[in-house]
């Protein structure tokens, strides 16, 4: 099968109006006869069910956690970009274009990236226009911050809390279409599995995870806004419920999943401390706007930071990227601390962080300038540490935070499988092999506000859709499958629990498919996770039974998949013989050890075709031009 | 890497409300927790004692959680007698053992309230709050068609208090401490970030006589002043919110 980006023809600038004019419509009259699925109730999920529902389409929407508002999305901290240029400092949609194209090291659509910077702008509008309180200058304009990655401010934020904002006003569309009667919302309900109909996407099997009941719902197409997989690694900055599950269903029932082994390891979050330790937590990038990132210069000094003076530290990221400084993106300040401490230079008791340093932005604007800014985050950080950041540096090491695979889609944000749509951090669209930060707020409202009305619209328009309601056979199969899987976990009965493979899984990952990747190790970790799997479906002990609220049971199912979606990772991993962004392979580096592309052989996509249990899955590419922007060398000096 | 060591770990005991479900009986039932290092958060701590629950073969204990950054709402029971437990302004998945000394007995519970129904253990049924969102917690504008986000200018001073009352992350941690079960707090939060902003001007009145007749509705009591509910907010929530709700009341006609 060929993959098909269905990119419209003509210049950058005018494909998405272009696009948006060829699009089928649905006459207004006859929206209210399709029903659509709204799997997911963050960013993506939320601005989704509303728009549709105004629109006058009939929409079901689903959730795992017991409200739409508790959505993953709602931990998001630092901001949201937009191309408004409020600040006058140089930018433009073009700018914003390239910084994130450039930030994915060239391993994104063009057409993609420049349409979500088309709409950065609509997206800050809707949000002010929903009541949500983004931070203002003294004159009352709305203010900004900058990120990694970029040179110019054009990040929109609420305190350190923008996630929140920004999912509490789609929270409020959508609830005022659920009043309306337009949307019926379904919570606490876990999908296990798309129903694929004539091959069309007609339907999902849910489990009620308060009975326990499996149920059936049937609809004229079916939108994935279920987020990212970061939790494979067991401890992310993800929340606890964000899983693999729903887009691995959908995986084995033909949805190709694109680059899976781009994942993003933040390089601000709070240390581990203990294996009791369940998520990690992370200090938002907007902090190295005023924080400095240094250790000291001597390997395995342990003096406390205090006794260090100036010129026994190493400021390691002004020092070696003077152009962006404490601000280059993610990947490269990630692999930065990771060199630091594989030399010996880590800090504290672990010896496996660096330090985030304030001391030079409160001397410069005061303690209340700064408290203002970060309050929230420099408290929690107490909280977590009882350490106080005012007093003394943060100690920051790199996390999972983010993926940059998922389900792979076309310009209209379709899967391989008609009528499945996949939206925000689920699918793999705009960020290549690095997202920039703040740019994932972004992308997951350009989705669900501006860009899924118009698309969905138009395969709807056009896609003869016959009559099917769950009491079509493949509805009846499918509930039977995910039945019998879940007896199965059941049943094995054996001696370990569900968190003790869970981690194990993550410290396989961590090791062999974290920063920094290499062949051999990347063959251990297939054969390990395998081993582990098989170990899995034989010993692990899930408890209670399924006609009940059984929160064992739901990881069980969870790990199942992410025990499985491991190796795709790796196999992709393997696949990939270049560096390019958060996908670092040891044997291709720079001289100064920057991730070394090989544009000749994989400036592509490659997207994995399920093929049965235990098969090989088989990668298809999809290859990128650019005929706008040149491909070079990232460089951040 | 450190494990938890000695000198940093203590022992609890716990004595936790158990319920099947909602229709069934609870009780309490006693566990011990061992080997706690003091930097676990609470919810670590529950994993911890969970773990071994699953494999002696008994049903772990439910719970609700999900960030575990103090900010999804999810998670949330009472400690001792506070929602929350102990520490101020801190969510229970924030709380970290450190603030509990070896040999402490600490007894959890899920949210007392009549609006919210116990679904399983310390899980409860806080679809109430929706309910009250759903009658007006929001701006009605469509998706598109909107003003340029710099064409209506919010004086900073009152961007920070919208800002200070949208931080309610909707635990119903007001509602379980307070004696007469009201939930004014989380109303008068969102009813205030929206009198305060310019977009939410035009429906104010609507607004809050819609949602304060759904809270009395559900079955939420009235506000005497106990000040409880301000108290145990884990986001420090201004009690202040439901004097500029009632002002939005009487302002909205009705008594005048
Ligand atoms: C700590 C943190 C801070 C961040 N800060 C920023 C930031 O400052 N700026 C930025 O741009 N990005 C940030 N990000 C990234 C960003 O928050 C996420 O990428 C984004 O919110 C994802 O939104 P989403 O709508 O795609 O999915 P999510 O918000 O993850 O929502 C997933 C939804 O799907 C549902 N779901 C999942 N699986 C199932 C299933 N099987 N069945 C039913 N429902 C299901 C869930 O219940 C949930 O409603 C941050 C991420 C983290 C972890
Ligand atoms: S788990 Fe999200 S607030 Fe506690």
């Amino acid at each position: 099968m060929k993959l098909d980006s269905k990119i419209p023809d003509g210049p950058l600038s005018e494909k998405w109006d272009r696009h948006r004019f060829e699009l089928k419509l649905v006459n207004p009259a006859n929206k209210k006869k399709f029903k659509i699925l709204v799997v997911g109730t963050g960013l993506a999920g939320a601005s989704t069910s509303a728009t549709l529902a105004e629109l006058g389409y009939e929409v079901e929407t689903f959730c795992i956690q017991d409200s739409p508002r508790r959505a993953h999305s709602i931990s998001a901290q630092g901001g949201i970009n937009a191309a408004k240029n409020y600040q006058n400092d140089g930018d433009s949609i073009w700018r914003l274009f390239y910084d994130t194209i450039k930030g994915g090291d060239f391993r994104s659509r063009e057409a993609n990236v420049y349409r979500l910077a088309q709409v950065s702008n609509n997206i800050i509008d809707q949000c002010v226009a929903q009541g949500v309180p983004f931070a203002r200058e003294y004159s009352g304009m709305l203010a900004n911050r900058s990120f990694g990655g970029a040179q110019v401010s054009r990040t929109f934020y609420a305190r350190g809390q923008t996630g929140q904002q920004l999912l509490l006003g789609a929270y409020g569309a959508l609830s005022r279409q659920i009043a309306a009667g337009k949307v019926k919302l379904f919570t606490r309900r876990d999908m296990l599995d798309l129903v694929v109909i004539d091959g069309k996407a007609r339907g999902i099997i849910v489990r009620n995870l308060v009975s326990g009941d499996l149920e059936k719902y049937s609809a004229d197409a079916v939108v994935l806004a279920t987020g990212g997989y970061g939790n494979v690694f067991y401890l992310s900055t993800n929340a606890m419920a964000s899983n693999v599950s729903a887009a691995f269903a959908s995986y084995k029932k033909g949805a190709f999943f694109a680059n899976p082994c781009f994942t993003q390891i933040h390089p601000t979050c709070i240390p581990v401390k203990g294996t009791y330790q369940s998520k990690l937590t992370l200090m938002s990038e907007s902090l190295r706007n005023d924080g400095r990132v240094w250790v000291p210069k001597t390997p395995g000094d342990k003096r406390l930071p205090g006794q260090i003076s100036e010129s026994e530290r190493d400021y390691y990221l002004e020092n070696k990227y003077p152009g962006f400084g404490n601000l280059v993106p993610r990947d490269v300040a990630s692999r930065n601390a990771k060199n630091q401490c594989d030399m010996d230079k880590g800090v504290g008791d672990t010896q496996l962080a660096v330090y985030l340093d304030f001391e030079d932005a409160i001397k410069r604007s005061g303690q209340d300038v700064i408290g203002k800014k970060y309050g929230n985050l420099f408290k929690m950080y107490e909280k977590i540490t009882a350490d106080n950041p005012y007093e003394t540096p943060m100690k920051i090491y790199p996390a999972v935070h983010y993926t940059m695979g998922g389900l792979w889609v076309d310009y209209n944000l379709m899967s391989t499988i008609p009528g499945l749509f996949v939206l925000g951090e689920a699918n793999f669209s705009d960020h290549g092999s690095n997202r920039l930060g703040a740019s994932a707020l972004m992308q997951g409202l350009a989705d669900g506000y501006f860009i899924i009305p118009y698309t969905i619209g138009s395969y709807l328009a056009e896609a003869p859709l016959g009559k099917i309601d769950e009491d079509h056979k493949e509805f009846s199969l499918s509930s039977l499958e995910v039945e019998t899987r879940i007896k199965k976990l059941i049943s094995i009965e054996g001696g370990r629990t569900v968190d003790s493979f869970h981690r194990e899984l993550g410290r396989i990952l961590w090791e062999y498919c974290g920063m920094s990747r290499n062949n051999s190790g990347l063959k251990k970790a297939k054969k390990l996770i395998r081993d582990l799997r098989v170990e899995y479906w034989e010993n692990v002990l899930v408890g209670g039974s399924e006609k009940d609220f059984n929160q064992s049971l739901e990881r069980a199912w969870r790990v199942a998949d992410f025990l499985e979606f491991g190796e795709l990772m790796v196999i992709d991993a393997l696949e990939r013989q270049e560096s390019c962004g958060g996908h670092f392979n040891e044997k291709y580096q720079t001289d100064t050890h920057e991730a070394l592309r090989d544009d000749k052989h994989f400036c592509h996509v490659s997207a994995g075709e399920f093929r049965g249990d235990n098969r090989k899955p088989k990668f298809h590419k999809e290859p990128l031009t650019f005929e706008n922007v040149k491909l070079t060398q990232r460089s951040y000096k | 890497m450190k494990q938890a060591n000695g000198d940093k770990c203590i022992k609890l005991k716990l004595k936790v409300w158990r319920q099947k479900t909602q229709g069934s009986k609870g009780r309490f039932e006693s566990f011990k927790a061992e080997n706690i290092s003091k930097d676990m958060s609470f919810l670590e701590m529950l994993d911890v004692v969970n773990e071994k629950i699953i494999l002696s073969g008994k049903p772990p204990i439910a719970f609700d959680h999900d960030c575990r950054e103090g900010i999804c709402g999810s998670c949330g029971a009472m400690v001792n007698g506070r929602a929350h437990g102990p520490e101020k302004g801190t969510t229970l998945c924030q709380l970290h053992m450190r603030h509990f000394s070896d040999g402490d007995t600490v007894v959890i519970e899920p949210w007392r309230s009549r609006a919210f129904k116990v679904v399983k253990d310390l899980v409860v049924d806080r679809s109430a709050l929706d309910k009250i969102i759903q009658a007006g917690g929001y701006v009605s504008v469509n998706t598109g068609g909107v003003p340029d986000g710099n064409a209506i200018p919010v004086p900073q001073e009152i961007a920070e208090k919208a800002m200070d009352a949208a931080e309610c992350i909707g635990c119903g941690a007001c509602a379980a401490a307070c004696p007469n079960a009201s939930v004014m707090l989380f109303t008068g939060a969102k009813i205030s970030q929206f009198a305060l902003l310019p977009q939410g001007h035009p429906e104010a009145k609507k607004r809050v006589l819609a949602m304060v007749g759904k809270m009395d509705q559900l079955g939420f009591g009235n506000c005497t002043n106990e000040k409880e509910c301000a108290a145990e907010c884990p986001k420090e929530i201004s009690i202040i919110n439901i004097a500029r709700m009632n002002r939005e009341f009487l302002k909205s006609g009705l008594f005048s």
